[in-house]
């Protein structure tokens, strides 16, 4: 059983300051759902109002369409893995599994047996009878897991639980917390700062910037459409220029800088912004481009395997970033180099800042 | 030892070493010495001292036994050595008081720890301290003077309707009972609240998001979690109680006499140290085993305790 989660408005107070301002988003019956932003933005506060631990000062939160305000964290369907795991140590793992179903009033040796199940099913035999400080890291995630899956929970909430791992640990867990969640088919609400975890791991994510929701789509639209500033800047890297938005046609804008004039996608509705591309999406020339094309100096060339990472200064001394596909010749350009940079048009976009101000 | 040497330097290590040594074997083990040989000898007149008659026996300590009164509790009448009932109320009482004082300090503790916000808890450790700032003594004769039967207690419930007339107080054991909780409950208090404050919030939130009501938590989580914290509390409690003597004797409720007393009485009123010290020595012995018991069945090891 799983279900879906919509937050309705929903804001949150400290005393005066907003922590949580005017989210709404709507998340279906077994999605995996990311909430992905810089520490500080109160995506903490607000896997904390869903599982009952933090009310909220304004807004609805419904779980399974049913409006909770008033309802502990005890009576709700949600289990929350902490960023600190919080596992019991004074008890074995089994008994720590079991704690949801003991409070349940289920018999020992059902639990005993349930707890096994679970150990198995995340991957850790054998583990029912030690103690958590017996425990690695992994194991210790893994038996956080396995006690929030114990009680069937509609929902799973989880706050960066892989953030105290090792990274290669922490991609394998990826896998494994995705393999665990299409198995389960339970709705997984997963909090991370690090873009990475969230782009591979989501059905879709939130980016949030200080309180605010910025943008909530799949990780592509995410990575390829971002709506502003800050969302591009946040989820990848970014060559950013300032300037002025010219005459525009099609959803493509003309945008003088200091640079030079260049052309760029851009949304309805935005009058003011700055021009944002990816590395990936520069190219690197001896000739000029027939458009969105600087001459730069070579000040960097880094090879790294898969692509080749170029760092260029302009006349004005702006810094640009390309990354080049290895086409497999093995010819690198060269440092100091005096060439030509240049993008499309419909790889740029111009973005207005983040949507952050304060209602 | 070798961190203070590298800290304090040979000089002022030597100092500090050789005075904790004097000060537990000079003034501490020495005296107990004294008293426990003294305790196996008999009180004797000074002239015998040291001839035939000054032998070893257990005499002083059989001498709990003289002297049977009647005993009747739980609808059984008895006889028992009016010493040694004496001896077993003054345990009784004194692992009564132990657990009034948990009952007292567990909330207050959890309160303090967990409930509290940082902001406040200066001042209420403050209001916790400032008793403390008055002697014993003088807080021993403040209930003594709330409880007697004219005094400020009786005058509030008569004022208030509750009673018609004065209660005796000051009767039997209770009397001693609540002066002794008020005068060492805070030794149960810090114990206890420094293994709760180490509790990770998380941990209670995690119990109670896994659909624990409150009481489950403290019963699978605080409770064990502070289990260390009350043991050496109620250790603490349990001891000072079974051997004070300032609040039984000021209290001094001729129906509820401490062991203390007792010993007190043939110490000083009597001059018989020998016999004094073996009763002190059997106190000793029976809180120490009782202790050891209750430690076992609380399954507490002695470096919980120590920790
Ligand atoms: N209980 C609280 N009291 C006051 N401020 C808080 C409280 N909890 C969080 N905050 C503040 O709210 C903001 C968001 O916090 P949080 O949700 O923990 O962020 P995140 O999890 O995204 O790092 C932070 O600035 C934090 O200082
Ligand atoms: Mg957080």
């Amino acid at each position: 059983m799983s279900a879906g989660i919509e937050l309705d408005n929903v804001c949150c107070d400290f005393d005066s300051f907003r922590a949580v301002d005017h989210v709404n988003v709507t998340i279906q019956p077994g999605e995996f759902f990311s909430f992905l932003g810089p520490s500080g933005c109160g995506k903490t506060t607000i896997l904390r109002m869903i599982s009952g631990f933090t009310d909220p000062t304004k807004g609805v939160i419904r779980i399974g369409g049913e409006d909770v305000l008033g309802q502990r964290p005890n009576q709700r369907p949600t289990a929350l893995i902490f960023q600190n795991l919080a596992l019991f140590p004074l008890m074995p793992i089994w008994e720590n599994i079991s704690f949801g179903l003991e409070v349940r009033g289920v018999d020992k040796a059902t639990r005993r047996r349930k707890a096994e199940e679970l150990l198995a099913l995340v991957d850790l035999p054998d583990s029912a009878d030690k103690m958590v400080s017996q425990l690695s890291g992994g194991q210790k995630q893994r038996v956080a897991i396995a006690r929030a899956l114990a009680v069937e929970p509609a929902v799973m909430l989880l706050d960066e639980p892989l953030s105290a791992l090792d990274l290669k640990l922490r991609q394998h867990m990826r896998a494994e917390l995705r393999a665990i969640q299409k198995r389960t088919g339970v709705t997984f609400i997963y909090i991370t700062h690090d873009q990475g975890e969230a782009l591979a791991m989501s059905d879709r994510v939130g980016v949030m910037s200080q309180g605010r929701l910025q943008q909530v789509s799949n990780p592509r639209e995410i990575y390829n459409n971002p709506v502003n500033g800050f969302v591009a800047s946040f989820v990848g890297e970014n060559n950013i220029m300032v300037g002025e938005i010219g005459t525009r046609a099609d959803g493509v804008a003309a945008f003088s800088t200091a640079l030079g004039p260049f052309r760029a996608r851009i949304a309805e509705g935005v009058t003011t912004g700055k021009l944002y591309v990816r590395p990936e999406f520069m190219t690197l020339s001896d000739k000029p481009g027939a458009e969105n094309s600087v001459p730069v100096t070579l000040s960097e060339v880094a090879f790294e395997g898969n692509f080749i990472s170029v760092h260029a200064v302009t006349e004005g001394g702006t810094t640009l970033m390309a990354e080049i596909r290895n086409d497999g010749t093995g010819a690198l350009p060269q440092t100091g180099a005096a060439m030509h940079m240049a993008f499309d048009a419909k790889n740029a976009a111009i973005l207005p800042d983040a949507n952050v101000t304060r209602a | 030892m070798e961190q203070l040497y590298r800290r304090y330097g040979k000089g002022l290590t030597f100092m500090i070493v050789s005075l904790t040594a004097f000060w537990l074997l000079v003034l501490v083990i020495l005296p107990d010495f004294k008293l426990l040989e003294a305790s196996f000898r008999p009180y004797l007149p000074v002239v015998d001292i040291g001839g035939p008659k000054d032998t070893y026996s257990l005499g002083n300590y059989a001498q709990i036994l003289g002297n049977p009164v009647d005993f009747s509790s739980f609808g059984l009448s008895f006889q028992i050595p009016a010493r040694v009932k004496v001896f077993v109320l003054t345990i009784i009482y004194s692992g009564m008081v132990t657990l009034i004082a948990f009952l007292l300090a567990y909330p207050l503790c959890f309160y303090l720890a967990k409930v509290v916000s940082n902001r406040s808890l200066p001042t209420l450790f403050l209001l916790l301290f400032v008793p403390l700032w008055v002697s014993e003594v003088l807080r021993s004769f403040a209930w003594f003077i709330i409880m007697t039967l004219k005094g400020p207690l009786n005058a509030i419930l008569m004022a208030l309707g509750a009673i018609e007339k004065e209660i005796r107080w000051v009767d039997g054991y209770s009397p001693v009972v609540v002066t002794l909780v008020y005068a060492y409950v805070l030794f149960m208090v810090f114990p206890i609240y420094n293994s709760m404050q180490s509790l990770d919030n998380n941990q209670l939130e995690a119990a109670e998001d896994l659909g624990a009501p409150w009481w489950r938590v403290h019963w699978r989580i605080v409770l064990p979690h502070s289990k260390p914290g009350i043991a050496s509390g109620s250790v603490m409690v349990f001891m000072l109680s079974a051997g004070s003597l300032l609040v039984p004797a000021i209290i001094n409720s001729t129906t509820g006499n401490w062991f203390t007393q007792t010993i007190q009485g043939i110490m000083l009123e009597g001059q018989d140290w020998n016999t004094g010290a073996a009763f002190a020595f059997m106190l000793l012995l029976f809180c120490t085993v009782a202790v050891i018991a209750a430690m076992r069945l609380f399954r507490v090891s002695l470096s919980d305790i120590a920790r």
